[in-house]
């Protein structure tokens, strides 16, 4: 088996008594797509929610290439090298699209607030450093043309492959994307699915929760059914379109036909 | 920093150098520049924590006045030098912020504001119940002049020295939000949640900026202690916190040069409306409401609208 990267066991999450995540356990090895399908309200961006810290499990545990991250808050989780994309696009209204990018760099930059008011040559060399590497990554996504546009002012897809960009700048081992092909047409789709290969070739692990079953299917190594906060399959795409259990509770009769 | 902007420091710099000697170095208009410039240094940090962060204070006036009464204190009843007074007010006032915006800076919005609100007026009763140091409502008086050996720092020459403090510290804060920091408050204001993802750590820069902001008004306190050398506790109250708030929204908190430009303003405009006497407050009211509804977003990008205009028009 190839290495582990991310190992969860146990997880629940309850909010009141709505059991949003019932005993989930799963791993993700190194190096491939792993998607999380499944209805509206099966839990996924929960599940994204979980791993990056914004809010604590009720029970369970995570592990992110041999460290514990329960109890890490989200920026900790980050530097860890575990980046994340919005469904509800989070990107900052008040920069443009390069700032948004060179933000990502926080991580793996140092400067506090003295050598940066100060302005002290490693600052310097290292802001000039920052904005190459934001350069390179929207230019990877192929935004380098609008680095100085307000990266609210960019039509909805572009904005879903800045976030990605912005992401990839944090240098992550394991990205999570929620719903990045949400509200886009069949040609970006087609340009977004190419643009996680290649995200993939540069040996980053994706985590994908989608909807849009072609995309899915076509570029996944392997994929986890939720339904109910219940995992309901786990496998590669051709088993899953076949399990009775998925077509009924979500593929339905598209998948059934197929 | 962008070459523009340091363009526009060497203008200031150019024009507080040469204007007193202009008008023949007219007593008045050196304090009213001298209060601009206090106001500035105030306004400034305030900028960086409103503007950039996102996070309100009400409470400034009370940084404001520990500078201040620090420096008034040391210097009146321990006989310390003005230095020593200045230095110890910057400790005692990023002290006090890190211990105020450490539980405070959790809270949002108008929570924030309250929470702050209510740490001024504190500050602003111990200011008038300790008065066997800070004299009471009464005031401390005789504190004396900055000097440098046996020379002592007044008129021009305290102007240069506001002015010069407050643009080493409009240089540090430009230097501050075109780096990483100041994209990392920036982000704090635009999406917290984002930011946490991306590695931000969003609590540690807000309790930064809080303390950052607090030393700025601290060191205006110390030098307006020194200038008109009485201090009483009306002029720390909740007022003034508004005041300074004010400064910052009718500038235009998009930019740090809002800041700079509300402070002229605000301390300009109740001296041109003197004339009006019982209509001064009236006539105040009624022009900042007006800046608000026309210049929402400050004078600055509004009166860099009308020229845009302007020029497309010509």
């Amino acid at each position: 088996m190839s290495s582990e990267i991310l190992n969860i066991q146990g997880l629940q999450k309850y909010f009141g008594g709505l059991r949003a995540i019932d005993d989930l356990g799963f791993a993700v090895s190194e190096g491939q797509i792993k998607s999380i399908i499944g209805p509206n309200g099966a839990g996924k961006t929960t599940l994204f929610n979980l791993i990056t810290g914004i809010f604590p499990p009720t029970q369970g545990m995570f592990t992110f290439a041999g460290k514990i991250l329960n109890g890490l808050k989200t920026h900790e989780i980050a530097r860890l090298g575990i980046s994340r994309t919005f469904q509800n696009l989070e990107l900052f209204p008040n920069m443009n699209s390069l700032e948004n990018v060179m933000l990502g760099c926080h991580c793996h930059t140092r400067a506090g607030i003295f050598r940066a008011g100060l302005r002290l040559r490693g600052m310097r060399q290292e802001e000039e450093k920052i904005r190459e590497k934001a350069m390179e990554e929207l230019r990877f996504m192929g935004l380098e043309e609008k680095a100085l546009l307000g990266a609210k002012s960019l039509p909805l897809g572009e904005q879903k492959l800045l976030e990605i960009a912005r992401a990839l700048a944090t240098q992550p081992r394991l990205l999570l994307l929620d719903e990045p092909a949400a509200g886009l047409n069949i040609r970006e789709t087609e340009a977004l699915s190419e643009s996680i290969l290649r995200i993939r070739g540069r040996g980053i692990t994706v985590m994908l929760v989608e909807h849009d079953m072609s995309l899915v299917m076509g570029i996944s190594d392997e994929v986890l059914v939720l339904n109910y906060g219940k995992k309901i399959a786990e496998g590669q795409p051709r088993e899953i379109q076949r399990n009775p259990g998925v077509i009924a509770a979500y593929l339905g009769e598209e998948a059934g036909n197929a | 920093m962008k070459p523009k902007d340091l363009y526009i420091v060497f203008i200031i710099a150019l024009v507080i150098g040469v204007f007193p000697w202009l008008t023949g170095r007219n007593e008045y208009f050196i304090s009213l520049l001298v209060f601009m410039g206090i106001n500035g240094m105030i306004t400034l940090g305030l900028s960086l924590l409103m503007g950039y962060a996102g996070q309100i204070s009400l409470g400034h006036a009370a940084f404001f006045g520990l500078g201040a009464y620090s420096s008034g204190i040391l210097t009146v009843h321990y006989g310390l030098s003005p230095v020593a007074g200045f230095l110890f007010g910057i400790l005692l006032s990023a002290a006090v912020a890190y211990l105020v915006g450490k539980p405070t800076l959790r809270l949002k919005g108008h929570y924030m504001a309250v929470a702050t609100l209510g740490f001024g007026e504190i500050v602003f009763i111990l200011f008038n119940e300790l008065s066997f140091l800070t004299g009471g409502p009464s005031g401390l008086s005789g504190i004396p002049a900055l000097a440098v050996g046996d020379l002592s720092l007044e008129g021009t020459a305290y102007l240069y020295l506001v002015w010069g403090l407050v643009l080493l510290l409009l240089l540090f804060s430009l230097n501050l939000i075109n780096s990483r920091v100041g994209r990392a408050l920036r982000a704090v204001h635009g999406s917290e949640l984002a930011a946490g993802a991306m590695g931000v750590d969003a609590s540690l820069y807000k309790i930064q900026v809080f303390v950052l902001s607090a030393v700025y008004a601290s060191m205006g306190g110390s030098l307006y202690a020194h200038f008109i050398s009485f201090i009483s506790p009306s002029s720390f109250s909740l007022m003034f916190s508004i005041l300074l708030l004010m400064m910052v929204v009718v500038g235009g908190t998009e930019t740090i040069w809002g800041a700079i430009l509300g402070a002229a303003v605000l301390t300009l405009l109740p001296e041109y409306l003197r004339g009006l006497e019982d209509f001064e407050v009236l006539a105040y009211g009624a022009i900042l409401m007006a800046v608000l509804l026309f210049m929402p977003k400050g004078i600055l990008e509004g009166f860099q609208r009308l020229w845009a205009r302007a020029q497309g028009g010509s």
